[in-house]
């Protein structure tokens, strides 16, 4: 007997294991665990997605190419002389910069080949500016000042042709966070079922400690103290599944070679909010299971 | 002698139906031996859950510890529940907890110290003959000893009133004897008791007691039966224990 009490309190008292029959118990583990899993993905996703939205942002905001097409390679150079001359004097451009020609050939070698210029073909000279701010008007102010310069230059803000990419990374972002949002919300609504079902179960049990005089929050400790470890136990095989995929997928991310992906990273504040997850998910069990547990007691007497 | 319970025209209807107690009154006193007889359906099992407040009456007025037990806010029923101890005929014992730690659940709902409850235990499994069997599941041990860990689990916490609902229903008549005289120890040492039986012969094995008797849900004068011998019953004609209760309505 002293070493069934002592046993006991380590635990926290007998009482506090009159719930502790197995019935039941693997089912809410495994709930938490696909639950858990499936958030921990979107959550990462999501992370992730933003981090590489807020990068294209970073990368678009005031960001323009200024292109000199003209067909003569004397003229085109000659234009974009001039025209960096004129962007570098204007207030609205932190800064201007040439693109090599060289830089340029190479990126055109797949579709061109290797020598595009002597071949005749016309290639245009490339002005990458960064603006002083993202204001519509600063990139009109550049726009008309170039087109003065050259009338054969070209402004091609980057917002305007990332815009949709950006756009579809932010939707993508929201929707990992409303998947989030529901699946907290199913979560809570499958751990008050499971209470509620673990109440109607252990009726008997319950009315006995009831009539011993225990409170209403004496017994919704030992449904607290049921589903914490319930939903511990699922927390953990939900985060090592969701830790090993995430992994898994950031390695085969990192293989492609991709600017826009690359950017896809997790950060410390990411992982850390990752990490947290699972801990939010045994509180939100535990919170509603006392919420369900205490609104059915009240009905008792 | 302080009342410890008292009843003033108490019904109880469950839904729409007719009431399951009808005018009930009666006085319990703090430290005396109440039997409580009556037919299968005469309302023997609802007056208990009234007394061990799992039911609220339809009407009138229940004093339990000098306090109006009807209008009692719930916060405050768990107090007065340690104050009583129930014996349930079916036991009710934790299936999966050792007959030490079914025991031990009132003072640990009670919130004692697991040193306090150590000792308490022991000697209440000395006293009720089974130290050996302190490890035991329920589920491993005879109708007779989980009555008795069934009985120590009630009165370890010394309650003022101790209610028990047939206790001795389930169990041979030597075991009965056996559970009844631990019901008239605890008596002795001053707690009140109320034993709802069938057992005529038990009644009068306490001549002390005092005897409620109810029929079709209102209390009535028992009606002493004819019993067998060995033990020849008083006369039928008038029942000492009943008058005795009566006046105490």
């Amino acid at each position: 007997m002293t070493r069934t009490l002592t046993r006991g309190r380590r635990r926290g008292g007998a009482e506090s294991r009159a719930l502790d029959d197995v019935g039941g118990a693997h089912v809410m583990s495994w709930v938490i665990a696909i639950m858990l899993f499936l958030t921990l993905l979107s959550a990462a996703a999501g992370l992730a997605t933003a981090r590489a939205a807020g990068a294209l942002d970073r990368q678009m905001a005031g960001r323009l190419t200024v292109q000199i097409v003209e067909g003569e390679t004397q003229r085109r150079d000659a234009a974009a002389a001039q025209v960096l001359r004129v962007l570098r004097a204007q207030g609205d451009v932190a800064r201007a910069t040439p693109v090599p020609q060289a830089d340029l050939a190479r990126m055109l070698q797949p579709w061109l080949g290797t020598d595009a210029e002597a071949a005749g073909l016309p290639v245009p000279a490339l002005i990458d500016v960064d603006l002083t701010s993202d204001a519509a008007a600063a990139i009109a102010r550049v726009t008309v000042a170039v087109t003065r310069a050259s009338p054969a230059a070209r402004v091609d803000a980057h917002a305007t042709w990332l815009g949709p990419v950006g756009r579809l990374l932010d939707t993508a972002a929201w929707l990992a966070g409303a998947i989030i949002i529901l699946m907290l919300v199913a979560t809570g609504a499958v751990v008050m079922l499971a209470a509620r079902a673990g109440l109607e179960a252990h009726r008997g049990t319950i009315e006995v400690i009831h009539m011993l005089g225990a409170t209403d929050r004496q017994v919704a400790r030992l449904f607290q103290r049921r589903i914490a470890i319930d939903a511990g136990i699922g927390a953990v095989a939900g985060s090592v599944f969701a830790g090993a995929a995430i992994l898994l997928i950031a390695r085969e991310v990192g293989a492609l070679d991709s600017q826009l992906l690359d950017e896809m990273r997790l950060g410390v504040a990411d992982i850390g909010l990752l990490v947290a997850v699972p801990f939010g998910f045994v509180l939100l069990a535990v919170v509603a299971a006392r919420l369900a547990v205490l609104r059915q007691m009240r009905r008792m007497l | 002698m302080a009342n410890i319970v008292q009843f003033e025209n108490v019904g109880l209807r469950y839904g729409a139906g007719e009431e399951t107690l009808c005018d009930v009154s009666f006085t319990l006193r703090s430290g005396q031996f109440y039997f409580l007889t009556g037919a299968s359906g005469a309302g023997k099992t609802s007056l208990l859950k009234l007394l061990y407040l799992s039911q609220r009456p339809s009407r009138g007025i229940i004093r339990l510890f000098g306090e109006d037990a009807v209008i009692l806010p719930r916060d405050r029923l768990p107090g007065f529940r340690r104050r009583i101890g129930v014996v349930f005929q079916d036991f009710r014992l934790i299936p999966h907890l050792s007959a030490a730690d079914n025991i031990a659940l009132p003072l640990r709902v009670a919130g004692m110290a697991e040193s306090e409850i150590a000792r308490a235990v022991r000697e209440m499994l000395t006293w009720i003959g089974l130290s050996e069997r302190a490890g035991a599941r329920p589920a491993t041990l005879s109708g007779g000893e989980q009555q008795r860990v069934a009985i120590a689990r009630s009165v370890i916490a010394r309650p003022e009133l101790l209610v028990a609902d047939e206790p001795t229903g389930n169990v041979d008549p030597v075991m009965a004897e056996r559970l009844l005289h631990l019901f008239n120890s605890l008596h002795r040492l001053g707690t009140t008791v109320v034993m709802a039986t069938h057992d005529w012969h038990l009644i009068e094995r306490i001549p002390s007691a005092h005897h409620m008797h109810l029929e079709r849900g209102r209390l009535v004068d028992a009606q002493w039966p004819d019993l067998p011998p060995p033990s020849p019953p008083p006369s039928p004609a008038a029942p000492p224990r009943s008058t005795t209760v009566r006046s105490g309505l």
